[in-house]
């Protein structure tokens, strides 16, 4: 049972929330404001975090990078406004999804699940259980580890399945539309904002292995160590 | 009266190389107000002046001729008088040629040619062509009447006063008798024609310089006319091009200030009207986004349950089950309504911004029928994968397209065909051609230029429907955001016809 936090001002939404997810199979904790939120995450230790972004107080931005400092526990953002800018900071500042308000019970429940599954070694990369050196960079499958010259990568759901997915075949060019597909579990024409934000922090992650991820100028990105 | 004409395009309406043709552009310089006035001025100048001068000619002309005529017939008659008493009443040849060198020595510095002539005989103090100078009418009018003749003669361009003088005898009481003898005088009249050049000289100078002078007062009041006039035309102008602030400085009180005050004050109600319009539409937008905006935090709270609705409904007894069912689907269409509302705030606000990516657009059309169940509603003639790539905003077209395609689906008759070109413009590059058409009874002619506005219904019985009534509205948005175009038309077989025209625009 996915244990679930919400983090949501205002009474009635967070209430709904709460019962339709505890209705999906979801143990909810509801947090009123960022500060609750945060201070509720060591003890509940939550498999995703649900964050409003228009909170009073700490702002859902700063509660977004707040968690990323220390935790890579996936985070899916809630905007009001579908505020292209405020999606896009979302983000970039670590979120690994976005829903819009309103927002059915099912369609939120498919993104919890969608990014949990990007924590669960997929069938597929079960054949290979040993980690695969490209150049400085170190990906172990089945641990879902990745190092960069001997350190640890913190990488956060979106991030690492990103990584997996390009490298997974190297050298081959995937459109945006193909990464949505397969990492975000998105449809077609899902938000390509979110793979260019992904790619954006994966990077920033990656030191000096960043090179490796290229853009492909009209068509996608790539992976090519060296 | 070329001076003025020739003036004139030298102020700024100078010959400029430009698509409307330096000769437009002089000819209506010629027609403005700075050449007629100028052609006004001079005319009234040059026609003063002239006329002025010309009577002052003619006066002063004939004064000089006349003075210098009578002194010459005075010394003539003089001399003659003078010498003839002598001679005898049928001179001889000798006698007559002493006559006439005696005349002409008496007045050498004034260069007199004297002739004389009696009867049969002639005589001339010069060379005898001078004969050549008198004109037979002058001839005999000497010979017939005992009085001096002149006539003024032009040889070879020199001007000469010809004087004829019968000679009499005797001016008693029986009256005079012609003696038959006639002297003549031939003298040329050049420093009378240097009087009159002079004259005529000074004539056209005045009228130069009074040319000149209505010319320059002319500019002048063109310039105190045409500067307002010129600030007033480049204010309207500016107040077209939407600056409403624009105001004119008003100097002194005739009538071009009057105009310009009433200007300004037309100006300021009219940037006042408009600033008051723009206030209220401003309002009634905020006021929607406002009111969508709020609308969304209940409506988020009930579309979180409706799942829950939904699942729990069947195990419900039929009247509740209905009702919470009629809730859930309701619930679902105001979620669709409010999100369209904010998509339409976000455009009126401009906040509205393109995620460019360029992709297969054939492969995205599929994508995007395929996500609805439409793929087997709707015929489509699309490209081989590849051929039509572009940079556009891959989740907006979606919406275009679903929001044409839908429309079609619901209001027009299948078959519903979706198709997509390309167009190359010499000018513009490459266009995207998207074409939905269907079989059904069109669109009202007086519906069509409407079609894309907000809220509007082509048919008032079909009060309710799947869509918002914005879906068209925010095709129309999406596809102005790319620079696009959008139209709607009837068929000429029946049917409507929606496309839209994108442009390339490849990385």
């Amino acid at each position: 049972m996915p244990r679930v936090l919400l983090v949501e001002d205002d009474p009635a939404v967070r209430k709904g929330v709460q019962l339709a997810l505890g209705h999906q199979g979801h143990e909810v904790s509801p947090a009123a404001t960022g500060e609750e939120g945060l201070a509720l995450l060591p003890s509940f230790r939550p498999d995703v975090v649900v964050l409003d972004l228009m909170l009073p107080g700490l702002s859902g931005l700063d509660v977004c990078r707040h968690i990323r400092e220390r935790d890579q526990v996936p985070i899916i953002i809630v905007t009001a406004r579908g505020d292209d800018v405020d999606v896009v900071v979302g983000l970039e500042a670590g979120a690994d999804d976005y829903v819009v308000k309103p927002v059915r019970a099912r369609v939120l429940d498919a993104r919890i699940r969608a990014v949990l599954r990007r924590l669960a070694p997929s069938a597929a990369e079960g054949v290979r259980p040993r980690p695969e050196t490209h150049g400085t960079l170190t990906i172990d499958r089945t641990g879902l580890v990745v190092t960069h010259e001997g350190r640890q990568v913190p990488l956060a759901p979106s991030e690492l399945r990103l990584l997996l997915t390009l490298s997974a075949s190297p050298g081959q060019v995937l459109s945006r539309q193909q990464l949505l597909e397969a990492v975000w579990e998105h449809s077609y024409h899902g938000d390509i904002r979110l793979v260019d934000a992904c790619v954006k922090r994966l990077r920033s992650k990656l030191g000096e292995a960043a090179r490796y991820v290229h853009t492909v100028r009209g068509f996608g990105y790539c992976f090519r160590a060296a | 009266m070329s001076r003025p004409a020739q003036a004139a395009p030298a102020g700024r309406a100078g010959p400029r190389p430009g698509r409307t043709g330096p000769w437009g552009r002089a000819l209506r310089a010629l027609r403005g107000l700075r050449v007629r006035l100028v052609v006004g001025f001079a005319l009234v100048a040059a026609v003063s002046a002239l006329g002025t001068g010309l009577l002052a000619f003619r006066e002063a002309r004939t004064g000089v001729l006349q003075q210098s005529q009578d002194v010459v017939i005075k010394q003539f008659r003089d001399s003659v008088d003078a010498l003839t008493r002598g001679v005898r009443a049928s001179p001889t040849q000798r006698e007559l040629q002493s006559l006439v060198d005696a005349v002409a020595g008496a007045h050498q510095s004034q260069g007199w040619q004297v002739l004389a002539t009696y009867e049969g005989l002639r005589a001339a103090s010069g060379s005898a062509e001078t004969f050549g100078r008198l004109s037979r009418e002058l001839r005999e009018a000497v010979a017939e009447r005992p009085a001096a003749v002149f006539q003024r003669v032009d040889a070879g361009g020199r001007p000469y006063l010809v004087v004829g003088l019968p000679v009499v005898y005797g001016s008693g009481r029986g009256g005079t008798v012609l003696s038959g003898l006639a002297c003549y005088l031939v003298v040329a009249q050049d420093t009378e024609q240097a009087y009159v050049t002079a004259i005529i000289a000074a004539v056209e100078h005045a009228t130069l310089s009074a040319l000149g002078g209505a010319v320059v007062l002319a500019l002048l009041a063109a310039r105190g006319v045409l500067r307002p006039v010129r600030a007033l035309r480049g204010a309207t102008r500016r107040m077209a091009e939407g600056h409403l602030d624009v105001r004119l400085t008003v100097h002194g009180s005739d009538e071009l200030a009057d105009l310009s005050r009433s200007f300004n004050d037309t100006a300021a109600a009219l940037e006042q009207s408009v600033a008051e319009l723009r206030r209220l539409e401003a309002q009634a937008r905020r006021f929607a986004a406002d009111v969508s905006h709020e609308l969304r935090t209940p409506l988020a709270a009930m579309a979180a349950v409706t799942d829950v609705l939904d699942e729990e409904a069947p195990r419900l007894d039929g009247r509740t089950g209905d009702a919470v069912r009629l809730i859930s689907e309701e619930t679902a269409r105001l979620s669709r309504l409010v999100n369209d509302l904010m998509e339409m705030s976000r455009f009126d606000a401009g906040a509205a911004v393109l995620a460019l990516d360029e992709f297969d657009v054939a492969e995205s059309l599929r994508h995007t029928l395929a996500a609805r169940g439409w793929g087997d509603l709707v015929e489509t003639r699309l490209p081989p994968p590849g051929a039509a790539r572009a940079r556009l905003d891959p989740r907006r077209l979606d919406v275009v397209v679903a929001n044409l395609v839908g429309n079609a689906l619901r209001h027009g008759a299948p078959p519903v065909r979706l198709s997509l070109g390309t167009r190359q413009d010499p000018t513009e590059g490459a266009w995207l051609i998207i074409e939905v058409t269907d079989e059904g009874p069109g669109i009202p002619e007086a519906a069509l230029p409407h079609i894309f506005e907000r809220f509007y219904k082509a048919d008032a019985t079909r009060a309710r429907s799947e869509s918002s009534g914005l879906g068209l509205a925010i095709a129309a948005e999406n596809v102005h955001l790319h620079g696009g175009r959008v139209r709607a038309a009837n068929r000429p077989g029946g049917g409507t016809a929606f496309s839209v025209e994108l442009p390339v625009r490849r990385a």
